[in-house]
């Protein structure tokens, strides 16, 4: 038995690499410090989902096959396409990702990350307007404001808090954890009276929980730490927050503009915007205003809803005039732990981040059209390679079925819903449990992974498998140059 | 009381913990299905719908239709809003629509929400099937 | 493998040779005294200029903001792009290319070592991972230092030598290659929003002020017995007036100098010369920094020159590159690293018809020529802050010829022409002075023992250009010259033949250099550091320094210290 110490965990952007594991035959038997997805995926990775063998369809059904065949089969299909769509990367190593990239440029397809159903348009906006951001350490040493718009750390980040933000020990800035503690003691006091209440009266008293006319309170005023959250419904997240603002689904961009006035100290003439009475907001841009360091966390509630990328466009815009006034930052809230790492592997070897197109030889960017959802919408794209990913499951249903109808090959550890689909089924290793790599956190940290057990016999990792592929690619491309 | 109704919502689509767990544990575990073959709605829609929760109701948008079992979201009050995390259901109903930017909607979609006791709710492979042809 | 370069006009000032017809011969990738003529590979050079391939000592070629600054500026792409060719990966420039480009066009030129100048240690595998994905040339990186918790602690209690062992700590955990520091004490002061404004000006929370930072870094470097001097980005870059700045910036280690060596490297000095009290009344302070340089001999530098063109700002100045975004409305880019630094990235165009950006053009040239000594100053843009690096060839006939000069001088503002020394500075550099602040110089500055030059056992990294300076003028045929250099006939990296005809005939790795720096008490300081990592990162001690895996070809270069 031994305890393997300083693990970096491979689930989400947080990239957290405080994780203890202890290691008994061969298995994982514990976890210390993480999340309950850190947990699931430590614990039960080698459940029965995991994929053995590799498999190629015949006559219909999945059978197995050896190594090398499945391989002999996956580049035929990549060398014959046309235009092949090679998908996936967030949850592989950059190591993978770069021989991807190089297996991309020599078939002539499209290559694209996950980022093109997350935070595509959040770089897209960047791309026209910059971004005022820093490492997630720069937040705990200094920041006292910290605000999460469209995002809910509770749900897809659990560790981001107590990490990095509001409840973590910076050098200028303590933790929150105690104000949050008195706050939810005496909601629980008030909650168990109006039940009592409730049940001696059979009246209804009024509730507590309609935040959507609350009056900000005196803390997000204070000194120290404050956290406020702002999103279309009172979310776990929202339950923590010194100020919960309740924006009505799809008025972000108004809400947002709004704080760009009142930044300013200009006034607005309507009463409301969004759903919020303008004076509460005049109180949050004080806060905004008046604070050391602020920061604003964003995720899919702006990415995806209403105006989109003019969302993001809108809170760069705030952030980047916040400081006009003071220190602000804003950084994307990362949903898979590498797809920042995918972002940056395209970037300095094509110079592009993500839907990049190599059919003519050389790299082509245009997201709308050359990106993953756009080209299998437009029935263009006549084989996949899928790694690291479930676009079968995560793709709406249309772009998932002309994924579905060409030939597919799948690399991946478990049998999760495209692979379910896949013409050629490769499994590989865990990048961060039994195959090593280099991830990049969701700010730009490159952390390395371990390899902590030994993978199951056969089965090797992303990386290599792709250089398999890449090397019996070039055979055949050579041998149909020699027959030419 | 017991009226057939169908209601106007704004469906959205996201990540929940049990979501982020079960994909963990894999994507055809019953943990994970569990997990993404539901919806989240504000009580007070549930009994606007005349519906007690964990039963079925059907989702229906321009882009298809879905049965997912109704439960009472602990994220009240949203009126008007529903919650399917993401997933194979939630994607039969989204808007594959990339406004020329790539990202399709996944939140913020205009649906019909009615309660669908006798239609059953599918296996994945039955879903899978019925999407795609092949599973 | 045997190689032998006959009948060129070889130009080696560190070995003294000016232009001797004499070959080259080359040996199991360095240079030797003879090889077997009849068994080697020859390559004629007749009526051609051999040099030493090129040295960078500053080009941002690598890492965290240079990515984000790829990624901010797709439109900088989109124009130019390189196919996939059967020898080479497919790519995209201009101003900040891509990592395959990136390496095909500094080997195009006939260059073989480059310096990236900025690693945010936190960051250092990114830094690696894009040079090790940089082809061809040799490279290295220098970390950040000058804002370092660390470092400002110790230097504020007085403690040298343990400001010193944890310095070469950190360099060896980045694989670095010099201590760099920029705007020291303002990249703290900038985590709050805040900036200093001279080098006695005290940084906020930390009680020491920029003065005694680089004087403290300088005693450390010397402690170290590092190769380089500190390489020094000063206060106050980009405003009115700063060139004052630099002039205390340098004098304030003078006493630290040894018997006439080098204790400081000024770098992109174009961006710290500025004369002045606002834009308005701005001027070149070219000819004070060039009179302190002339009569000191403590100090190198580098020019920073400004090319007309649309390029991108990129440093560690992040209350710099803020200012600039308010000054141009351009789009922008921060990202402060915690602990140790912060970058911003703002694109930017260079005009002639600009008062500014034509005087800017004028004191980067007036440095160059109004400093006598060619081992002093250097040729860079800062790329890609003052242009691309494909402009070398460019900046190389502004300094070999007047007639150049003066074509451009043509074009320019008529008020920055008239205030520019450059219509009363006959200098032309030669082709001996071209090698030594192109490659010479700059390796010798760097302390690079087998670059830059082709005596016996250096690196047979060599550049043939085809130029004959026995039949050709600089001064007059500066066109034909700027082609030369633009194309190099013939690139060897390592005795390989790399280029031919300006094409790039083979992607070969090239190797990463860095410091194995050896002090006493090594592991009472990683003790110490393990101790304190969580107070100041993110990151777990372990996954911390770059492992030796991250290099493509890893080249440590052992360094005693004197702690």
């Amino acid at each position: 038995m031994s305890v393997v110490k300083a693990v970096t965990c491979p689930v989400c952007g947080s990239l957290c690499d405080d994780i203890e594991l202890t290691i008994e035959d061969g298995k994982v038997v514990k976890v210390k410090n993480g999340c309950a997805m850190c947990e699931a995926k430590f614990l039960h990775y080698n459940s029965e989902h995991r994929v053995l063998k590799p498999l190629v369809r015949k006559n219909g059904e999945l059978v197995k096959t050896t190594l090398k065949e499945a391989i002999r089969r996956a580049a035929e299909i990549l060398a014959e396409a046309n235009y092949p769509l090679l998908y996936g990367w967030s949850s592989t190593s950059c190591e993978a990702i770069s021989v991807g990239l190089e297996l991309a440029e020599e078939v002539g397809g499209v290559i694209d990350n996950t980022a093109v159903i997350c935070h595509g348009p959040s770089i897209l906006s960047i791309q026209e307007i910059g971004i005022p951001s820093c490492t997630l350490g720069q937040i705990r040493h200094r920041a006292d404001l910290v605000v999460y718009w469209g995002s809910n750390p509770w749900s897809a980040h659990p560790r981001h808090i107590e990490r990095y933000t509001a409840f973590s020990e910076g050098r200028f800035e303590k933790s929150a954890w105690r104000n949050y503690v008195t706050k939810i003691k005496a909601l629980i006091g008030r909650k168990k009276i109006q039940s009592a209440v409730k049940r001696l009266i059979l009246k209804k008293p009024p509730t507590l929980s309609s935040q959507m006319e609350s009056k900000p309170v005196s803390s997000i005023a204070r000194e120290g730490r404050r956290l406020i959250v702002i999103d279309v419904r009172r979310t776990k997240s929202a339950e923590m927050a010194d100020y919960f603002v309740q924006v009505e689904p799809g008025k972000d961009y108004e809400l947002l503009q709004a704080f760009r006035v009142l930044i300013r100290d200009q006034e607005l003439e309507v009463d409301r915007i969004a759903g919020v009475p303008v004076e509460y907001l005049e109180e949050v841009a004080d806060a905004m205003v008046n604070c050391d360091f602020g920061v604003v966390f964003f995720g899919l509630g702006l990415t995806m809803s209403g105006a989109k990328m003019r969302n993001i466009d809108a809170a760069l815009s705030l952030i980047r005039d916040l400081n006009m006034r003071t220190k602000f930052v804003i950084m994307p809230m990362r949903g898979h732990f590498n797809v920042t790492g995918a972002n940056m592997v395209f970037t300095w070897q094509t110079g592009y981040p993500y839907a990049v197109d190599f059919s003519l030889g050389y790299p082509r960017y245009n997201p709308g059209e050359t990106s993953a959802i756009d080209v299998l919408l437009r029935e263009e794209s006549d084989a996949a390679l899928v790694v690291a990913s479930d676009p079968v499951s995560s793709f709406p249903k249309k772009a998932a079925e002309h994924l579905v109808k060409n030939p597919l090959v799948v690399i991946d550890p478990h049998m999760n819903v495209t692979a379910q689909m896949a013409d050629v089924l490769i499994p590989s290793a865990f990048v961060g449990i039994d195959a090593e790599g280099t991830a990049y956190r969701m700010d730009h940290v490159p952390i390395p992974l371990k390899k902590v057990v030994n993978p199951p016999r056969g089965i090797l990792p992303d990386e290599e498998i792709l250089r398999r592929i890449l090397a019996e690619v070039r055979k055949i491309k050579s041998k149909r140059v020699e027959a030419a | 009381m017991g009226e057939k109704q169908k209601l106007r919502m704004t469906l959205l689509t996201g990540r929940t913990i049990e979501q982020g767990v079960g994909k963990e544990c894999g994507k055809t575990s019953r943990e994970y299905v569990e997990s993404v073959s539901i919806c989240y709605m504000d009580p007070e829609d549930l009994k606007l719908l005349g519906i007690k929760e964990k039963t079925n109701i059907q989702v229906s948008t321009d882009y298809g239709t879905v049965v997912v079992t109704a439960l009472k979201s602990k994220r009240a009050p949203h009126p008007g809003v529903i919650f399917i995390p993401y997933g194979p259901w939630a994607n039969v109903v989204v808007d594959p629509e990339t406004h020329g930017i790539g990202m399709p909607s996944l939140k913020g979609i205009p649906a019909y929400v009615e309660p669908a006791p006798d239609k059953p709710l599918m296996s994945l492979k039955e879903l899978l099937r019925q999407n795609f042809g092949k599973c | 493998m045997e190689l032998l370069i006959k009948n060129g006009f070889v130009y080696d000032p560190i070995n003294g040779v000016n232009g001797e017809k004499m070959d080259i011969a080359i040996k199991d990738g360095k240079i030797v005294e003879k090889v077997n003529e009849r068994r080697a590979k020859k390559i004629d050079a007749f009526g051609m200029v051999v040099m030493p391939g090129g040295v960078d000592i500053h080009s941002h070629i690598a890492g965290g903001k240079v990515n984000a600054g790829r990624l901010l500026r797709p439109e900088d792409h989109f124009k130019d792009f390189e196919r996939k060719t059967t020898v080479t990966r497919s790519g995209v420039g201009y101003s900040i290319p891509s990592t395959f480009t990136t390496g095909y066009r500094y080997a195009r030129m006939g260059w073989t070592t480059v310096m990236d100048p900025a690693m945010p240690p936190l960051e250092a595998k990114h830094t690696h991972e894009e040079l090790s994905d940089t082809p061809i040339i040799d490279k290295a990186s220098y970390p950040l230092l000058g804002d370092w918790w660390f470092v400002l602690e110790y230097l504020r209690d007085g403690k040298i030598e343990e400001c010193a062992r944890h310095v070469a700590w950190m360099i060896k955990a980045t694989k670095g290659y010099a201590i760099k520091i920029v705007n020291p004490g303002g990249l703290e002061a900038w985590g709050f929003g805040r900036n200093v404004e001279n080098i006695d000006d005290p940084v906020p929370n930390f009680d020491i002020t920029p003065r005694e930072i680089i004087r403290g870094l300088c005693k450390v470097n010397k402690l170290l017995n590092l190769p380089h001097t500190i390489h020094v980005h000063t206060n106050n870059l980009g405003r009115p007036g700063n060139y004052i700045t630099t002039l205390e910036t340098m004098d304030c280690v003078e006493d630290l100098a040894d018997d006439g060596k080098p204790s400081i490297h000024i770098t992109h000095c174009q961006f710290n010369a500025f004369k002045g009290d606002d834009w308005r009344t701005f001027e070149s302070g070219a000819e004070d920094i060039a009179n302190y340089v002339n009569t000191h001999s403590h100090v190198t530098m580098d020019m920073g020159q400004v090319i007309f063109t649309d390029t991108t700002t990129m440093t560690a100045d992040g209350p710099f590159q803020y200012m600039l975004y308010t000054l141009s409305g351009k789009k922008w880019t921060n990202h402060d690293v915690e602990t140790e630094t912060s970058a911003g990235i703002v694109p930017f165009s260079y005009k002639r018809k600009n008062y500014v950006h034509a005087t800017q053009w004028s004191i980067g040239l007036e440095l160059a020529l109004l400093i006598k000594d060619p081992w002093k100053i250097f040729m860079t843009t800062d790329h890609p802050n003052g242009g691309p690096f494909t402009a070398y060839p460019r900046v190389i006939t502004w300094l070999m010829s007047r007639k150049a000069r003066e074509a451009t001088l043509k074009k320019i503002n008529p008020k920055a022409r008239s205030r520019s020394l450059l219509p009363s500075i006959d200098r032309e550099l030669s082709l001996y002075e071209i090698a030594i602040v192109t490659r010479a110089g700059q390796a010798k500055a760097l302390g690079l023992k087998n670059k830059g030059h082709l005596g016996v056992g250096a690196d047979a990294d060599i550049a043939i250009y085809n130029f004959n300076p026995e039949t050709m003028d600089p001064s007059k045929k500066y066109k034909a010259l700027r082609r030369a250099f633009k194309r190099a006939t013939f690139t060897i990296k390592g005795g390989r033949v790399v280029v031919k005809g300006g094409e790039v005939l083979k992607h070969v790795e090239g190797a990463t250099v860095w410091l194995d720096v050896q002090t006493s008490e090594e592991a009472k300081i990683t003790e110490d550091m393990k101790r304190r990592f969580k107070e100041y990162w993110t990151v777990e001690f372990e996954n911390y320094p770059v492992s030796e895996d991250y290099l493509a070809i890893s080249q440590p270069i052992t360094v005693k210290a004197d702690v």
